[in-house]
């Protein structure tokens, strides 16, 4: 080895200590850590606006929970395809894998479509970003602000997902893809997590 | 780079307490409790379905313990934020408690 190759090496090396199967899944963890700043900062701000509010109305009054308490079952039955996708491309089997992601990705649009009926719905009873019929105008503007940024992570993972379908597809050895499709699924489940969150403090508390 | 697999642990155990988890907390919501005791309930629930999540679905229990620090730190950072807010958000209550609103708009001259 020539000493300039053995200089790279001392500075760049090819394994990170955090997760020395890859680089990418640090890079999507420190991701993950940067959004969750995004969606903590949000909850954080809506829990100090109600908690200093007079007049906020009751959440599960207004907005009901039985569709989104059917919501949150869909997104955790697509956290399980999702796994089950990662578990059976780590058995080698790529056509199970596919058909799972497909599954997840499913999950993800059945989902964001609810969360557009909800919204239709809402607006036309009166809840609008600038006020409602209810109390705080506050109410709306961060209900449209917290689910609205949750749909677009739940949009952008559907399409993430059905491009890691592509990925798997062009790859013959499901070792090979095994690294990018649990770096997604990374994602996924933190898309997940987040809407146990908001559903726990928008909707039922 | 090599590409190693995981530890798959039993995904549909884990299932089943999320769903278990998200059953007693819309029953939680119903029960005749004071606010806090519902409130602290559906947190520690809900902090307690987001940790299944992380430690098994996103295989945070097989990492290093580093990577778990890194996936902390915005629960930090937002329960921070919480406390940061909460003095000027009272403030604005203060002002405003038993501040009727105006019912009628300002007629134009």
């Amino acid at each position: 080895m020539s000493q300039a190759a053995t200089a790279t090496h001392v500075y760049e090396p090819a394994e990170t200590p955090l997760t020395p199967e890859s680089w990418g899944k640090l890079g999507m963890w420190i991701f993950l850590a940067g959004d969750a700043v995004g969606f903590g900062t949000l909850l954080a701000g809506y829990g100090v606006m109600r908690a200093t509010s007079g007049d906020w109305p009751n959440p599960y009054a207004v907005l009901g929970i039985n569709l989104t308490a059917l919501m949150t079952f869909l997104l955790i039955c697509s956290s399980v395809t999702m796994v089950k996708a990662l578990e059976w491309l780590g058995k080698g089997d790529r056509d199970r894998a596919i058909k799972f992601l497909l599954y997840t990705a499913l999950g993800g649009t059945i989902f964001v479509s609810l969360q557009a009926y909800e919204w239709t719905h809402l607006i036309h009873r009166g809840l609008h970003i600038n006020g409602n019929p209810w109390g705080a105008s506050l109410f709306g503007t961060s209900f449209f602000l917290v689910t609205g940024f949750h749909g677009l992570h739940v949009s952008g993972g559907v399409i993430y997902l059905v491009s890691m379908v592509r990925w798997v597809m062009n790859r013959p050895d499901p070792a090979a893809s095994y690294n990018a499709v649990e770096i997604c699924g990374l994602y996924w489940h933190f898309v997940d997590l987040v809407w146990i969150m908001v559903f726990t403090f928008l909707y039922l508390l | 780079m090599a590409t190693t697999a995981h530890k798959h642990p039993n995904y549909m155990a884990i299932f089943w307490w999320l769903a278990i988890l998200t059953v007693v907390e819309l029953a939680v919501v119903f029960m005749p409790l004071s606010k806090l005791t519902i409130g602290v309930l559906l947190c520690g629930l809900a902090l307690g379905k987001a940790a299944l999540v992380a430690a098994y679905f996103m295989h945070l229990k097989f990492e290093t313990k580093t990577l778990t620090w890194i996936a902390f730190t915005p629960l930090a950072i937002a329960t921070l934020l919480v406390f940061v807010l909460l003095p000027d958000g009272l403030a604005v209550l203060k002002k405003t408690v038993g501040v009727k609103p105006a019912t009628e708009a300002p007629a134009h001259k």
